[in-house]
């Protein structure tokens, strides 16, 4: 416990800093109350509009883990959104559009598995294929049309309440316990670390990384399918142009800031999920504050690389080292005055 | 074999023949619904003329314009149509144009070549589109007073300063209306719907807030969503009002959630005709830029028959 503590310490003091930040700017931010049955306010907008970024951080972490990368999360939110909406457009209820859009994004997973894993083509380049692609895909299911539908069910994916909590709420929640259950009580996230240290090692310990490797890109598929059912439930319309647009990128950038090291080896998916929310607390601190809208891009690059230059290891060990070398210069200083005094 | 050539032949004669004009339409690509109807809109318009209209999609790419427009000329069209993807670069495929005396016509977008270049140029004033949306809500709230959150486009793209600009100085020297709150949804319904949730939440829970104008109807219909959750009912507690006139927005007028939208009409091909017959027949030059009208329509226009109308536009 202790352990865990300490390392998700950086995250959580991050994420205190960002919202005292917030609430300087803004100071109703942290203000919760009750509407109906039904809980608002801006803590809940956050974990609300980050769920889709918390979704992708979850199959992120893993994959970068295994010292891979998922460039075409955002684009399969794409696909997977279409392909609920179309189903559901043709009347075939939500019983099938789910199903169907889980399955897209599983089969997106497999392909990127397959090329990572079975044809060794770098993760990067490999998922760039889908990101282009998927895009276009998703176009096809839509035929170039937003795809709008009126299906109250699959409305509440997306803006639904369930127990006072926005249902996305409830979804990046349930899908970060799922997965840090299923990698730390099983061998699993041991797996993944060590195929992400060393490959050829864990390979010749009998480590079968092929499975992991195509496991990994679907559990990133299915991440990033549900991701789509919410934001696609949440404007009732499937926008294949704009759903999950460089998202990829803020869902890299929320495992960045939870820690994990994009050479692979040991991760965090709590922590991932504490990044997420730092992006989206500086996405919605950005939008309360009222700033003019040619600031916001200024203002959240420059929160970033003021959190990601805090956890630089080099300038912690500069701090450390400063930090030592006074104390050593404090002990240097009253050593000579003891050398003087020694003869008296 | 040869009964088909022959046959084919002289069909082909005979539309020769006819002497339909023929134009060649270099279009944008099929980046947005709005410019899949303009697509939809030039195709009946040329038909309904009885023009030849030979299109061809460049793919939002500038050399597969210019090349479109080359092969046009080899064809010796009777003109070109021409919606640019970008304003420069267009000189020397212009003056081919012009030295094989084939007029072209800009359609929607402008160019920075030289006026000369080119017949006219149809299109849209962006500026006077914000003026009309923020005219009907000066005339909608007479004295009442009016704090109004802004939905921006895309920060930088001309749309969202010109629509800006023109919303502006139409509350201009009306103190009782006054922009509170201004942010970019980026021109996307789901930027839309968080963006006016934001709103809400700043703005003592949308009690604050007395109207929203969106620069287009596609964020407006995101920012409906987030007034309905937020338990309000828009077009009533808050006054919705937007720019482009696509389908859904009529129908969200038509159910009393949207008060006006002011249209960006997809039928630039229908003017550009009618300057181009004018000046096939008698050698009429129109003036350099024919604006389009920017028209207001509001919950009083029958939105559900525009909506029943504008449907398969392919928006």
């Amino acid at each position: 416990m202790t352990a865990l503590l300490r390392r998700i310490a950086p995250q959580l003091l991050t994420l205190l800093a960002v919202l005292v930040l917030v609430t300087v700017f803004f100071p109703g931010f942290l203000s919760v109350g009750f509407s109906g049955d039904r809980l608002v306010g801006s803590p809940i907008d956050v974990l609300k509009r980050g769920a889709p970024v918390a979704l992708l951080a979850i199959g992120m972490t893993l994959v970068i883990a295994t010292r891979g990368i998922d460039l075409s999360v955002g684009a399969v939110m794409a696909i997977c959104g279409a392909v609920a909406a179309a189903a559901v457009d043709r009347g075939w209820g939500l019983g099938a559009a789910i199903p169907l859009a889980l399955g897209a994004g599983l089969l997106c997973g497999l392909w990127n598995g397959f090329l990572v894993a079975v044809l060794r083509i770098q993760p990067i380049v490999a998922t760039l294929i889908l990101m282009v692609a998927g895009r276009g895909i998703a176009q096809l299911v839509t035929a170039g049309q937003i795809l709008t539908f009126s299906d109250e069910g699959f409305a509440f994916l997306g803006s639904g309440t369930f127990l006072g909590l926005p249902v996305p709420a409830w979804a990046w929640i349930l899908a970060g316990i799922v997965a840090g259950l299923v990698v730390r009580r099983t061998a699993l996230g041991l797996l993944i670390e060590s195929v992400g240290v060393n490959l050829r090692a864990s390979r010749l310990a009998g480590v079968d990384s092929t499975v992991l490797l195509v496991t990994v890109y679907m559990i990133s598929g299915l991440c990033a399918a549900v991701a789509g059912l919410i934001v696609t439930g949440d404007i009732r319309g499937a926008d294949a142009n704009n759903a999950g647009l460089w998202l990829e990128l803020d869902a890299i950038l929320a495992v960045a800031i939870g820690g994990t090291s994009l050479l692979g080896g040991r991760f965090s998916i709590l922590a991932s999920l504490i990044g997420a929310m730092i992006i989206q607390s500086i996405n919605t601190g950005i939008l309360l504050a009222g700033f003019p809208p040619e600031f916001n891009l200024v203002i959240k690059a420059v929160l970033v690389l003021m959190i990601l230059m805090l956890q630089s290891p080099r300038l912690s060990d500069a701090a450390r080292g400063l930090a030592t070398r006074r104390r050593r210069t404090d002990e240097g200083a009253a050593a000579p005055r003891a050398v003087k005094e020694a003869p008296r | 074999m040869i009964r088909t050539l022959f046959a084919s032949a002289s069909a082909l004669v005979l539309a020769t023949a006819a002497s339909a004009q023929v134009v060649g339409f270099s279009q944008i690509g099929s980046e947005s619904g709005w410019r899949a109807a303009e697509t939809t809109v030039t195709n009946q318009e040329a038909e309904a003329r009885g023009i030849q209209l030979q299109f061809s999609d460049a793919q939002q790419k500038q050399e597969n314009q210019i090349a479109a427009v080359r092969s046009f000329i080899a064809q010796g069209v009777d003109a070109i149509l021409l919606a640019p993807v970008v304003a420069t670069g267009w000189d020397a495929v212009l003056e081919e144009a012009k030295e094989a005396e084939i007029p072209v016509v800009l359609l929607d977008r402008m160019v920075d070549s030289d006026p000369s270049l080119y017949l006219t140029a149809v299109g849209s004033d962006l500026v006077h589109e914000g003026e009309v949306a923020g005219q009907w809500l000066v005339d909608h709230v007479a004295d009442q007073p009016c704090r109004v959150v802004e939905l921006q486009g895309t920060t930088g793209s001309s749309p969202a300063i010109d629509r800006k600009t023109g919303f502006e100085n139409a509350i201009k020297g009306h103190d009782n209306i006054e922009i509170v709150r201004s942010q970019t949804g980026n021109f996307t319904r789901a930027e839309g719907k968080t963006v006016m949730e934001s709103f809400l939440q700043a703005e003592n829970g949308g009690a604050d807030i007395c109207a929203l104008y969106a620069h287009n109807d596609d964020m407006a219909v995101g920012a409906i969503q987030a007034i309905k959750e937020a338990g309000l009912k828009p077009g009533e507690d808050i006054l919705v009002v937007s720019i482009d006139a696509v389908p859904d927005i009529f129908q969200a007028m038509a159910a009393g959630e949207a008060n006006a939208t002011v249209e960006l009409t997809p039928n630039m091909a229908g003017p550009a005709f009618d300057a181009l017959k004018a000046y096939w027949d008698n050698g009429t030059e129109p003036p350099k830029f024919i604006q389009t009208e920017s028209k207001l329509y509001t919950q009083a226009d029958d939105p559900q028959a525009e909506y029943d109308r504008r449907k398969d536009l392919g928006y």
